[in-house]
């Protein structure tokens, strides 16, 4: 084993732009020398927040917008590692380190992109819509309205077919986002159709059920818990079969965080 | 001699290192991992993570949670077992001009001894760290830690298959800590090593399930460096061998604490996590704190605990 050819910086990052989006939503723009250039969609940075001294690790957060010397993160306050986030002021420095991991392919040509979303997973997909060289259908799902409205200008803007589902109706269609997502890609059968996804392991495991069933390629972005995030701890870990179909362990963090779906056994 | 450089480099066990901050054991992985962060040279000695004989595939996953200024861990030595690492790792370690101790760890004795017969004279290698202390498998590991016994045997076994330098890693679970480190010196140790983890569990009180798939692990960071100061100065005074102090140390004051206490090294293991800079920065903290206090080299600070 090597190190990378593309290596990972390690940084004290000044808070450029902070603030709080509808629902629980924060975005969070912190200057990053030329991660325009280094970052791909589906890695991630693992930030350090200053409030939170008492905690021994870091927090992994996809990337949400990398353009010249600006990187964007997307977040949801969910514990007690995003709510120590929400209160880092304008001028203030973060500690950073990435991009990390392996994110999605972006070369891709002669496909129909299907990306899926479930809640704060459509972070990643909003940066791989405008890096993709085609364009396709975006899936968003949520809780409610409040989980899927964030991106969906983003991605209409650039040019993709939204369409939505909230698991309380209140936007798009009722329930998982999984339904409209299958009857689609039914009507579509015939189409080169490949996936990309982020949200939840239940709706990743159902993307690539999905894809398995027609013959399609689907990449999927998982979210675990991370130590080290450079792939030395191994507590990320998650069950592959390799080239060779033997079952072995895969680092989210260095071996992913994005995995072809048929590599990995659920 | 105020102003003069202070000593920083030290002899563990006829190992020599640049300075006495070391990595611990499976906080750094193979250090090819931390290569894209951090420069290798700079560090004292790098412990990678522990290799058995054969490959392991450790525990499953959850393996590692949060807590209050640490973490519990159950990683359950996952490993790419000895011919793994000396094909995949050690050619990389061998050109960052760092000392490179290897943690081993078996079963039973008969694999301790396989494992160091496997390293004796390998290119590359300068120690071997004898693990006899991690929590979190069923076999081996704590079973030979806690029992001075046990771990005599573990060490006269591997005495006797290489010439590298011997280094037991203790466990705080050792009823008497002063008895285990000097069963080591007695068995062949050319040095000791503590603290290993503390067996600890966390429970989702909302699921009232066990946060680890392995139910208990191991606790690590600041949350256990009182600890290990204590254990370190009474195995310290147990024995003439050198002790190399870890435990929680996330800045330069944790490590020159467990120094006065006895320690003739340090390892930085958790707060790797926390920043991959973390060991670099006790380095220069270190020398900073010899040259305010006028001392002349680490050795002056070595078990310097004043009453």
């Amino acid at each position: 084993m090597q190190p990378r050819k593309q290596t990972p910086r390690l940084v004290r990052a000044r808070v450029r732009e902070h603030k709080a989006l509808r629902g629980d939503y924060r975005f969070l723009a912190l200057e990053f020398q030329a991660i325009g250039s280094l970052a791909q969609p589906g890695q991630f940075v693992h930030l350090r927040a200053p409030q939170l001294a008492a905690r021994v690790l870091r927090r992994p957060f996809s990337i949400y917008s990398a353009k010249g010397n600006r990187l964007g993160i997307l977040y949801k306050t969910v514990g007690q590692g995003t709510r120590a986030l929400a209160e880092v002021a304008v001028g203030e420095r973060v500690d950073v380190m990435g991009p990390l991991g392996r994110g999605f392919p972006t070369d891709r040509t002669g496909i129909v992109p299907v990306l899926v979303a479930g809640g704060y997973g459509v972070a990643p997909l909003s940066f791989l819509a405008g890096r993709l060289r085609v364009r396709g259908v975006v899936f968003v799902g949520g809780a409610s309205a409040r989980d899927v409205v964030l991106c969906v200008e983003d991605f209409r803007k650039l040019g993709w077919e939204v369409r939505t589902a909230t698991e309380d109706g209140s936007r798009g269609i009722k329930g998982l986002i999984t339904a409209p997502l299958d009857a689609w890609a039914r009507k579509n059968r015939s189409q080169p159709l490949e996936f990309f996804a982020c949200g939840p392991d239940g709706l990743l495991e159902a993307v690539g059920r999905l894809a398995a069933k027609g013959r399609w390629k689907a990449w999927l972005s998982l979210d675990k818990h991370m130590g080290c995030g450079l792939g030395a701890c191994l507590a990320c870990v998650q069950k592959v079969r390799d080239a060779s179909g033997k079952e072995t362990w895969a680092r989210v963090c260095r071996d992913g965080p994005v995995f072809e779906a048929a590599e990995i056994v659920w | 001699m105020a102003g003069a450089t202070p000593r920083m480099a030290v002899e563990i066990a006829g190992i020599r290192m640049r300075n006495p901050v070391m990595v611990a054991s499976g906080t750094f992985g193979y250090g090819v991992e931390f290569a894209d962060v951090l420069d290798l040279g700079r560090l004292g000695a790098i412990v990678v993570k522990g290799i058995r004989i054969e490959p392991w595939a450790g525990n499953r996953a959850p393996r590692m949670v949060e807590t209050p200024c640490g973490l519990v861990n159950a990683i359950g030595l996952q490993n790419p077992g000895a011919e793994g690492f000396i094909r995949d790792y050690l050619p990389f370690l061998r050109t960052q001009g760092v000392p490179v101790i290897v943690n081993v760890w078996g079963r039973t004795i008969e694999e301790y001894k396989r494992v160091a017969t496997r390293f004796d004279g390998v290119e590359g290698v300068s120690g071997l760290e004898l693990n006899i202390s991690c929590p979190n498998i069923k076999e081996g590991g704590i079973a030979f830690g806690t029992d001075p016994k046990m771990a005599g045997r573990v060490i006269a076994a591997a005495r006797k298959v290489t010439k590298l330098p011997l280094i037991p890693k203790l466990s705080p679970n050792a009823p008497d800590i002063a008895r285990m480190a000097r069963a080591a010196e007695d068995s062949g140790a050319d040095a000791i090593s503590l603290i290993n983890t503390i067996p600890a569990m966390v429970i989702n009180v909302e699921t009232r399930r066990p946060e680890l798939a392995n139910v208990v692990g191991g606790l690590s960071g600041p949350a256990i460096h009182p600890v290990a100061v204590r254990l370190v100065w009474e195995a310290a005074r147990a024995v003439k061998i050198p002790v190399i102090g870890m435990g929680g140390i996330a800045e330069a004051r944790d490590a020159i604490e467990l120094m006065i206490a006895g320690a003739s090294a340090v390892a930085v293991g958790t707060a790797n996590f926390t920043n991959p800079h973390t060991a670099p920065r006790v380095i220069d903290g270190i020398k900073d704190y010899l040259l305010r206090h006028r001392m002349r080299g680490v050795k002056q600070l070595v078990g310097s605990l004043g009453r």
